[in-house]
């Protein structure tokens, strides 16, 4: 499915700063309506704040809440007044653009050109689908959103999160709206202690279909535990980006039908289609 | 209302604003963001006889006020352009032109002769000054002798516009452009990319995968504007003027310093829009200065 792309000057609703680095920003446009989107997809966010940062920033829609729709629900638990839709990010501060983002403040404009990128394959209509979302870090931006689309279709999916320690899980409160959660942390802050890999739910995993986000070793080895069970498997990459439009053709990925572009063909890949699977 | 209306040789363009070649696509990766109906003229990604793969990831690496890339013209040949793309573009009303590149002088030729026969396509533009290919690219544009060899080539297979793109990694850009001017090239396109690199201070290793690569951007604007100068006072030629246009003030440096006409690359990534905001921006300069044509400013700061 193709979505329109479209320069947007959105007013910065609210920020909530969520444990130390990372802030979730809430977005909303002039006319109180956002474009089209799909879980998996992100936006290239014009960082004003920063003069070192000249590129663009590719950051994952975190979560579209429309006015009036059934995951507008999980809005009242963050103050939106249910005047306009929201777009929000979930930005991990690792350097000077992500910084520049987590200063921003309620009242100020930022500039994003989106909806980029593929998206996530959702299952059909009245299909029996047992997902597993498995997501570490900021990598769990993109399952939020991707949660909320598969719970409005009636299915209910299993979202598998980890990271170093407590204060790394982030929107439990959002994620428990959706589905059942099941949390490693390394050091045993929450949930079972160790990597997302190593929880006890893949003992009996009866899963229709994985998706995952988050560091790229810990996506390899879900990939892998995936193709050991069977199981289709999803990956959403992050490669480095200048203009996220498939023009510049520097964000390619070393697929087994060569050199792709991620902004374009992805972020989403089939694991199959990646040489990490192997 | 000026008259915006500029010639590449035979080449008429509505505007004198161009998109650089790899930092547009085909066009049509932009057509959701920014009217290509508006823009002069549309420069494609870099074209080979060959399909080509490029360099490994990673092939880009931000800069204070740039970013440098080693993507090395991967493309999916110049058959494939003609199958795929051309039908696409062929009915939109701008100037594409395709940017042309090979790894010996026959290769860029039987590459051109391809685009010749496609009846919208007035224009190439050849690329002997791509810093990230170890065969060809700009082994040609940084001498003499082997930038004639590839015009010379061309020249015997293509008829319309041919416009040269030269390296601004040489020690004298004059020499080179009054060399393929010689050699009956219609135009120089300057500049291509300066060679540079990054390195990543924690990992102690170059940031990118063949380490070296081209630097654009506002951090090359008055090394580019210096070489339109020079160039200007070298040869009779037209010249296309690029290197760092950000917006409408840095085009016009351009046009004044004597470009015929302007390409913007590295600027759509940060706003996919830019390109109609130059053209608007020149036109109210025009009016401003009570010019009637842009023909008025080219070469003005003489
Ligand atoms: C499709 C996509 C979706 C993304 N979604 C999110 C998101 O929802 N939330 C979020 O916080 N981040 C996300 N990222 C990563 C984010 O884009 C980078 O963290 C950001 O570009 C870093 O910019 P900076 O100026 O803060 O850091 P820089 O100063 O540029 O770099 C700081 C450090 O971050 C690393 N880095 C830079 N770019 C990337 C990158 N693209 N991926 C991973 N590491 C990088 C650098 O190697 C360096 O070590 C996403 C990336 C992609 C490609
Ligand atoms: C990602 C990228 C890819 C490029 N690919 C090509 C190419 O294929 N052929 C070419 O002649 N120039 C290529 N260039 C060079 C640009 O066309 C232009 O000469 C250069 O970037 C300077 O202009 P700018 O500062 O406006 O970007 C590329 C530049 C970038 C940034
Ligand atoms: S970031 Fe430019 S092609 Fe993907």
């Amino acid at each position: 499915m193709n979505t329109k792309k479209h320069i947007l000057d959105l007013s910065v609703a609210q920020v909530r700063e969520l444990s130390a680095g990372y802030v979730e920003i809430h977005l909303r446009a002039a006319d109180g309506k956002m474009p089209e989107m799909l879980p998996g997809q992100f936006v290239q966010v014009r960082v004003d704040g920063s003069p070192e940062t000249f590129l663009r920033r590719p950051i994952s829609v975190n979560l579209l809440t429309r006015t009036g729709a059934e995951g507008g629900a999980c809005c009242d638990a963050t103050g939106n007044d249910g005047a306009a839709d929201e777009l929000w990010l979930l930005v991990h501060a690792v350097g000077d653009g992500t910084r520049a983002l987590a200063r921003l403040q309620a009242g100020d404009t930022l500039n994003i050109v989106g909806p980029l990128g593929n998206g996530f394959t959702l299952p059909a209509e009245g299909a029996d689908a047992r997902p597993l979302l498995v997501g570490g870090g900021v990598g769990t931006a993109p399952l939020l959103f991707l949660g909320q689309e598969l719970a409005a279709r009636g299915v209910r999916p299993t979202f598998l999160l980890g990271g170093r320690r407590e204060a790394d899980i982030m929107q439990l409160e959002h994620f428990r709206r959706f589905g059942d959660v099941a949390l490693t942390t390394e050091d045993g802050s929450a949930g079972e202690r160790g990597f997302v890999t190593q929880h006890s739910l893949w003992r009996d995993a009866a899963y229709t279909q994985i998706y995952t986000c988050g560091p790229k070793l810990m996506m390899v080895n879900v990939a892998r535990m995936a193709r050991e069970r069977g199981i289709p498997c999803e990956v959403s990459l992050e490669n480095m980006m200048a203009c996220g439009l498939g023009a510049c053709l520097c964000c390619v990925e070393n697929t087994v039908d060569g050199h792709v572009c991620v902004c374009t063909e992805g972020p989403v890949f089939d694991a199959k289609r990646l040489n990490i699977d192997h | 209302m000026s008259s915006l209306t500029t010639h590449i040789g035979a080449l008429t363009l509505k505007n004198p604003v161009m998109t650089a070649s790899g930092t547009f696509g085909y066009g049509l990766e932009f057509e959701d963001l920014v009217d290509l109906t508006r823009i002069g003229g549309i420069i494609v990604k870099g074209t080979t006889l060959e399909p080509r793969q490029g360099n490994p990831y990673p092939r880009m690496a931000e800069t204070a006020h740039g970013m440098l890339n080693c993507v090395g013209l991967q493309n999916k040949g110049v058959d494939y352009f003609c199958k795929h793309i051309y039908p696409q573009i062929k009915d939109i009303d701008s100037q594409f032109v395709v940017n042309v590149s090979g790894s010996s002088p026959e290769t860029y030729a039987e590459c051109a002769a391809r685009v010749a026969e496609l009846e919208r396509i007035e224009a190439i533009e050849l690329n002997i000054s791509c810093p990230n290919v170890r065969q060809g690219g700009m082994a040609f544009g940084t001498t003499c002798a082997g930038a004639a060899s590839v015009v010379k080539a061309v020249r015997a297979v293509y008829p319309k516009t041919l416009i040269v793109k030269l390296s601004p990694n040489v020690t004298d850009i004059t020499e080179i452009a009054r060399a393929v001017e010689a050699e009956g090239a219609d135009a120089v396109s300057l500049i291509n990319t300066l060679m540079g690199m990054a390195i990543d201070a924690e990992r102690q290793r170059p940031v990118l995968s063949i380490k070296t690569g081209g630097l654009s951007g506002p951090a090359v604007k008055p090394v580019a504007l210096r070489m339109v100068w020079q160039v200007f006072e070298a040869v009779q030629i037209p010249i296309v003027g690029l290197g760092g246009i950000m917006n409408a003030t840095d085009a016009v440096e351009f046009l004044l310093a004597g470009a015929r006409a302007v390409e913007i690359g590295t600027a759509n990534f940060i706003d996919p829009a830019v390109t109609v905001k130059v053209v608007d921006g020149i036109n109210e300069y025009l009016d401003r200065h009570n010019c009637a044509s842009v023909e008025d400013i080219i070469g003005a700061a003489h």
